[in-house]
């Protein structure tokens, strides 16, 4: 990243700050900053439907313990959090209702997909007339747990991977792109 | 000290100073997405309307196509909390009705670890309702004991939540070697922890005051209204089927059905509380006489049920759960009902919560023990 040659330095009469590909100096380095306070301070919304969500209760308890990733304060409501974990099945009544908490969640939000469930339908693809199959009709979601339920450590993993995935963002340069 | 405001009880019709909120169907104290359309004046709850079906996933219209093996996988996903009594109330109905004799052995088993999930279950209520009435700290308590129960489930049948370890005829696999010694460590260490939980929110003052007389359910009303369970022997209805209608090992053994008798909050609470150590009395009158033999009987490898109607009950951890087949003589079943005890629970809310203010809603709502996928299969 950064400066891709001599040339192209020389044509930019401001070269630290970002006006083509590949970014410079300033706004790679904010974005690299940025990414990694964000990744470090996600805060989920409790929103629990199934059996995932004690799960994610056992994922919060000191065993399992997601505080050391930075994900410990889940909160009640959605304007005050960073991203959903839809732990456990959507069905046709509640599809409207996650799409709502999902919109009333500030920018930049993620959502993790916990269980068969939430990835597919799970146990209730087949015969079920109300689930939903995949919470992804609903939201976009980032990251798929498989599991039923996963295990603590799946999640844990998921959680890390999100971070992953946070930490490759470029949030300034999308900004001067416009 | 909660006042309850008797002169607030009303009629149906909403009045100009009334107004309308709706708790959930995101909320923390609903546990899960129950809605309850509240109608107060200033804190007062007038009247409480519970709106289900925000989780609905028609688990009894899908049992119609599956066999009665596989029927045992979905009652897991019911009431996620007391997963292995929901299973054995599916395999004692399919065992009843082609009269299968099960092995001592498995019997035992299956006691042990109803016993297990009851307590794994209410500490997680504990936890829970603590946590709705402002204790953050009894939801690291509770979860932190709860783990090892969840090993124990783990060492034996793989699984910590969704156990799937009943099937008809038996359990799907024997014991760990480890099982005795390591329920028997459990139950050392979990009879130090318990007292701990009463010191820290049974004797607190704070709690009492906010439980303590506040959601008064009168034993006619728990009669009439079919609530079952803690919930309902507080009020002082003599409902435990262990006792009433003993299956599996609970003949063998000698226990007391813990009853309360003002059917308040704080009786609910200190029903569960007393529940948790006849629980650990029960395990431990069993554990040491595990009978050796088979741990299942072999079935055919399709089941197929005579016609007729068949209806099994068991002792959940939050009430009666029963299971009502009817067959027609094929494999898979005509009718699958599931009796929940959360549903016929929950609807006791309004009768309950007037006139009390929303504080207390929640403070009756946390002792009830809800499992919304239990109340809306």
């Amino acid at each position: 990243m950064g400066i891709t040659s001599k040339k192209e330095f020389e044509k930019n009469d401001f070269p630290i700050l970002d006006s083509y590909e590949g970014g410079s100096i300033i706004l790679t380095q904010l974005d690299a900053l940025v990414n990694w306070a964000r990744s470090n301070s996600v805060w989920p919304l409790t929103f629990g439907t199934r059996c995932c969500a004690i799960e994610f209760m056992a994922v919060g308890a000191s065993r399992h313990d997601m505080a050391r990733f930075g994900y410990e304060v889940a909160r009640a409501t959605p304007r005050q959090a960073d991203m959903i974990i839809i732990s456990g099945s959507i069905n046709y009544k509640m599809a409207p209702v996650l799409k709502r908490l999902y919109d009333q969640i500030a920018d930049p939000k993620y959502v993790i997909a916990m269980g068969a469930c939430a990835v597919s339908g799970g146990p209730f693809y087949y015969n079920s007339y109300s689930i939903v199959k995949g919470a992804d009709h609903v939201i976009p979601v980032d990251i798929y747990v498989p599991g039923c339920p996963p295990r603590p450590e799946a999640l844990l993993y998921a959680f890390l991977q999100l971070q992953k995935k946070i930490k490759r963002e470029k949030n300034f340069k999308k900004q001067i792109k416009k | 000290m909660a006042e309850f405001s008797e002169k607030y009880i009303v009629t149906d019709e909403i009045k100009a100073d009334e107004y309308l909120v709706n708790i959930g169907p995101q909320h923390p104290s609903t546990h899960g997405v129950l809605r309850l359309l509240t109608r107060l004046e200033g804190e007062i709850v007038h009247n409480v309307e519970p709106h289900i079906g925000y989780i609905h996933s028609g688990i009894e219209k899908m049992t119609e196509a599956l066999s009665y093996p596989q029927i045992v996988h979905l009652t897991d996903r019911m009431d996620y909390l007391s997963a292995h009594m929901n299973n054995e109330a599916v395999c004692l109905c399919v065992e009843n009705a082609l009269q299968v004799e099960v092995p001592e052995r498995v019997k035992y088993i299956r006691t042990i670890f109803d016993e297990l999930q009851r307590l794994a279950s209410h500490q997680l209520w504990w936890c829970a309702s603590g946590m709705d009435l402002g204790a953050l700290t009894a939801f690291f308590y509770g979860l932190r004991d709860r783990e090892d129960i969840l090993d124990i489930f783990e060492e034996t049948c793989g699984a910590r939540l969704t156990l799937n370890y009943s099937v008809p005829g038996g359990v799907m696999f024997d014991i760990h070697p480890n099982f005795q010694k390591s329920v028997k460590a459990f139950i050392t260490k979990f009879r130090k922890k318990l007292p701990e939980y009463d010191k820290l929110l049974t004797d607190n003052i704070i709690f009492q005051n906010r439980t303590k007389g506040v959601g008064v359910l009168s034993k006619e009303d728990a009669i009439a209204f079919g609530v079952t369970g803690p919930t309902g022997r507080a009020s002082g209805f003599s409902c435990d089927v262990r006792k009433h209608h003993p299956y599996s090992a609970y003949p063998y053994i000698k226990f007391d059905e813990k009853m309360g008798t003002d059917g308040d909050s704080f009786m609910r609470w200190k029903v569960r509380m007393d529940e948790m150590w006849e629980s650990m009395n029960i395990i431990e009158q069993l554990i040491d006489n595990i009978p050796e033999g088979d741990f299942a009987v072999k079935m055919k490898g399709v089941i197929k049920l005579p016609e007729g109607e068949f209806y099994q009950r068991v002792e959940s951890a939050r009430g009666e759960f029963g299971v009502y087949i009817v067959s027609d003589g094929k494999k898979n079943p005509y009718r699958v009902k599931f009796r929940s005890p959360g549903f016929s629970n929950l609807f006791t809310i309004n009768h309950i919560a007037k006139g009390w203010k929303i504080a207390d809603l929640v403070a009756i709502m946390a002792t009830f023990d809800l499992v919304i996928p239990d109340i809306d299969r």
